[in-house]
């Protein structure tokens, strides 16, 4: 399960070697009396890459989102890079938001500020990054996603795979220790999808611990280190992708995995 | 029996109008303060601050401007504060005005996607800074057309002080109509008057729609 032939060397470790970077535990979550998360255990190592799939309705953007605290969790605990998620304290959000990036299926750039900009405010307000090492590392970072020439451009000029690229920036510039990618290329036209998952690739290659939940089969069953397939609000099959997407054992997801076949042809 | 000339008439309305300018601009710039102070509140949502700031928004929108002046203007007197007419209008329209302005602030801010405070908030800015940086500067972008536009609303409101004898623009038409016996004369000139602060005024807020598109 864990993934030792990644090199994950990030700084400034708050765990113990070995420890998980992401601990979830019995984490339930219900809107009313409508129950979306019914019990999750989660673990993740430094440097793995997690495929979180399942049908929409099984709670997988939820439990994304629960990581961290856009939703509200009724019972259960989780824990980032060692700090607990604690959603009354806001000051313990914010340290444990400086760990963990999210990529957001709509971009969700800000469009009143440059693209420059957009990578730019977090580091400066949270981190309080010196202005020029701010610029060279926003630039340096839009080079990396292929848009160092779009520094001074309008979010609302780009398109949506640029757009989505400046994100990646943008949630890198805060040097995440986990990074969240909730449906990132579903807004996108199919042409596009590709330049998002090469960046995202990239990412898993040079040891960025990811969780991410796809609809893009192929492509988790190429970067992801283990696939979890989501099943009414629990996790119903766990592992490697070569048997989750090979020999999945439950009609579930055989099901699931024939539904998603079918959409692809 | 003295004369009056129209240029006396119009040189002493005038004079009042001064008033009506400066009872506006307190008001819309108190308003302005108060209302975002109750935005935000209203946003926090904290201890239940934004269902006390709807119930006042309610009460404010759901009785006329000129009982609050009276409540405002006697309450007071009984409560043992010596309060003027003046410093009860200005409280009065104040309050008026943050009502309104919240309201109309709070929809604009309504306005914004989810995603950009979700998108904030996880590059863990705090709430201030969310708002200040990312949620403010895009309603803002919004808001300037149809705050303009309710400066006007306050400007026609100010009429209302006189009834607490606080002589601005229409106080000083009724009296000077009364003594010059030349009603239509005067009202006409204060209508006109209220015309020429208020024209500019919408004029702009229309400019300001158009550019913002």
């Amino acid at each position: 399960m864990s993934a030792t032939h990644r090199t994950a060397a990030p700084p400034e470790p708050h765990t113990q070697v070995g420890a998980p970077i992401l601990r979830i535990t019995a984490l339930r979550k219900s809107y009313g009396t409508h129950a979306v998360l019914k019990g999750i255990d989660l673990d993740v190592a430094r440097g793995e890459v997690v495929a979180i799939i399942g049908k929409s309705g099984s709670g997988k953007s939820t439990l994304l989102r629960c990581i961290n605290g856009l939703e509200v969790f009724q019972e259960g605990s989780l824990i980032v890079d060692g700090r607990h998620l604690l959603r009354d304290n806001p000051k313990a959000m914010r340290e444990l938001r400086q760990g963990v990036g999210m990529i957001f299926q709509s971009f969700n750039l800000f469009p009143h500020l440059t693209v420059g900009q957009n990578v730019m405010l977090a580091p400066q307000l949270v981190k309080k990054r010196a202005r020029q090492q701010n610029a060279e590392r926003a630039r340096a970072l839009l080079a990396r996603v292929g848009l160092a020439e779009k520094f001074d451009a309008m979010p609302d000029k780009l398109s949506g795979g640029q757009q989505q690229r400046v994100a990646i920036a943008r949630a890198l510039a805060m040097d995440p220790a986990i990074m969240l990618c909730d449906e990132i290329t579903s807004a996108l036209d199919p042409e596009l999808v590709g330049e998002v998952l090469r960046v995202v690739e990239s990412l898993a290659d040079e040891g960025m611990t990811l969780l991410m939940v796809t609809h893009e089969m192929s492509f988790a069953r190429k970067v992801a280190d283990r696939v979890i397939f989501m099943h009414q609000g629990l996790v119903h099959e766990m592992g490697p992708p070569e048997t989750i997407f090979g020999a999945p054992r439950t009609p579930e997801l055989r099901q699931f995995l024939g539904l998603m076949e079918g959409s692809a042809a | 029996m003295v004369e009056f000339t129209l240029w006396d008439i119009l040189r002493n309305l005038l004079l009042a109008a001064r008033w009506t300018l400066v009872l506006s601009l307190v008001a819309f710039v108190g308003g302005s303060v108060v209302g975002l102070g109750l935005l935000v509140l209203r946003l926090t949502g904290r201890y239940g601050a934004d269902r006390l700031v709807a119930a006042y928004v309610q009460l404010f929108q759901g009785t006329p401007l000129l009982m609050q002046l009276f409540l405002l203007y006697f309450g007071l007197a009984l409560a043992g504060l010596n309060t003027s007419a003046w410093i009860a209008a200005a409280v009065a329209l104040t309050l008026y005005a943050s009502a309104y302005l919240t309201e109309i602030w709070r929809g604009c801010v309504a306005a914004i996607p989810r995603g950009q405070w979700e998108a904030s908030a996880s590059l863990a800015l705090s709430f201030g800074q969310q708002f200040r940086y990312v949620i403010l500067p895009q309603a803002r972008r919004i808001a300037i057309a149809p705050t303009v536009g309710f400066l006007v609303q306050v400007v026609k409101a100010t009429a209302l002080a006189s009834v607490i004898g606080f002589v601005e623009l229409t106080k000083a038409g009724g009296l000077i109509a009364n003594v010059s016996y030349e009603p239509l004369l005067t009202y006409g000139c204060v209508a006109l008057l209220y015309f020429a602060i208020c024209f500019p005024i919408s004029q702009v807020a229309r400019l300001l729609e158009r550019t913002q598109r």
